[in-house]
């Protein structure tokens, strides 16, 4: 294994014990945090009907939620965060771009295939 | 914490060829890179859902009266079974990034402890998932009936238990005066299907499939309540229809008539809705348990290595890490399903 072109980059990402008891407050932070966001969520899911009035502002509410969980998960558990900025860009710039296009593209199709399915029904 | 991306170097050097201008190794970025290409997969069919979501006229099935159900405790629990999965899995995946902590420790005992935490995890996951697909295919009590005008409505409310059957003429199997208390739902739904249960609401009158004809002793359905799915001539989307009123109607449904009634869901019929929904539901969930599957799979795979030191005499545990980013992966992708399939 002794090779000079290869540089093993974990050995870097060792730490010490004093070093792993504040990242370990920091998971467990970052735990309470994602379960609070799903237990109010399960909480809104559960007791806001769908025919509320107030049900379009709880959806989107879902959406931000979830994006939120998303991030702290991609951020810190898998520790995106913690990576070079470079890295960061190459993994969620294009994908971000991408997605969002499928989105908006999708959701204004199907809105006008719905037109259509809706002019053949009357 | 991640040692070489957070150190100063010039980006003339970084990007001048015999260092990782990521300073990551090859296989951390591979894995990064597959990540990617999967998130792509996911969202693809996740938008594909919207898609058919978006144009569907139909009522499209909610979530918490879909899933309402808890092992051993029955129905009227909305969501919150998938609730707990939910936290079933984002609690291994702290067990996981507890398992990569210790790695960076060189702390083997520790890695072990929270590999084997995760490990759990992930097959309660798998078992739960099983349990609900379970629940999803077989169905609620009442099924979906299709009503005199046309519209079809799903029903809630509590199922009156079914006793017994007390055979009163004698088919190829059982003899006149049998009484039989075995398999009583299975045989129940099968016959109101075919349409050979007649006068329900006390109970009435089954023709086996064996065609010996039983009464059927009941007890009685409480809180009943229809709510109409797809109109009719005379209903229109979400209305309710409750107590005596809808007992009454939903036995005229099924008195004598076959075919008015759907159980749970698969391929071809739905009982919650529309029927896109069980497609999505099925390769969805589906394509998630598997992840979770082979992501668990994985797991046993790296912790063998764990257990054998094999990492530990490389002098790092950076395999750990790279399962870690896999199965927080999985963890990611269920955050979403769970917003579209259960939430919204």
């Amino acid at each position: 294994m002794e090779r000079d072109d290869i540089i093993e980059y974990s050995l870097d990402a060792h730490h010490s014990e004093e070093q792993g008891v504040i990242l370990r407050k920091k998971i467990w932070k970052v735990t309470a945090l994602l379960t609070a966001i799903t237990v109010v969520e399960v909480m809104l899911g559960a007791f806001i009907k769908q025919h509320d009035a107030i049900w379009p502002l709880v959806k989107y509410s879902f959406i931000v939620m979830t994006l939120v969980k998303a991030a702290y998960i991609v951020l810190s558990f898998m520790h995106l965060g913690d990576e070079r900025k470079a890295l960061k860009y190459v993994i969620l710039v294009p994908y971000i771009i991408f997605i969002i296009y499928l989105i908006f593209i999708c959701l204004t199709e199907s809105t006008y295939v719905r037109s259509i399915w809706e002019s053949h029904a009357n | 914490m991640s040692g070489h991306a957070t150190k100063e170097i010039d980006s003339a050097t970084l990007w001048g060829g015999k260092i990782s201008p990521f300073s990551t190794s090859y296989g951390k970025l591979m894995m990064w890179f597959f990540l990617v290409s999967d998130a792509l997969t996911f969202g693809g069919l996740l938008i594909a859902y919207g898609f058919t979501r978006f144009n569907t006229l139909d009522a499209w099935p909610i979530g918490e009266e879909t899933f309402n159900s808890m092992p051993f405790l029955g129905h009227g629990y909305p969501l919150l079974y998938v609730a707990l999965m939910t936290f079933i899995l984002i609690v291994s995946s702290v067990t996981m990034v507890l398992a990569v902590e210790a790695g960076h420790r060189m702390d083997k005992k520790g890695v072990v402890k929270w590999m084997i935490a995760t490990i759990i995890g992930g097959f309660f996951f798998v078992g739960s998932q099983a349990w609900e697909w379970s629940h999803f295919i077989h169905g609620s009590e009442f099924g979906k009936v299709e009503l005199a005008d046309g519209s079809q409505a799903i029903v809630h409310g509590k199922f009156g238990e079914l006793k017994n059957f007390t055979v009163t003429e004698a088919g190829k199997h059982y003899r006149k005066g049998d009484v039989i208390t075995e398999d009583l739902r299975h045989q129940y739904q099968h016959a109101v299907v075919e349409g050979k249960v007649i006068g329900g609401a006390n109970g009435g009158v089954i023709t086996l499939h064996d065609g010996s004809i039983a009464k059927v002793n009941k007890a009685k359905d409480e809180h009943m309540k229809l709510i109409i799915k797809v109109k009719g001539a005379k209903y229109k989307l979400q209305d309710v229809i409750e107590n005596e009123e809808a007992s009454r109607m939903y036995y005229e449904a099924i008195d004598g008539h076959a075919h008015k009634v759907i159980y749970g869901a698969n391929l071809k019929e739905n009982e919650y809705g529309t029927q896109q929904y069980a497609q999505f539901f099925f390769f969805i969930t589906g394509f998630h348990g598997f992840h979770v599957f082979s992501g668990v799979c994985i797991n046993i795979i790296i912790l063998m290595g764990v257990l054998r030191g094999v990492y530990h005499k490389r002098g790092h545990y950076e395999m750990v890490e790279k399962t870690g980013l896999y199965w927080h992966f999985v963890d990611l992708v269920w955050v979403f399903v769970f917003t579209f399939f259960y939430l919204v």
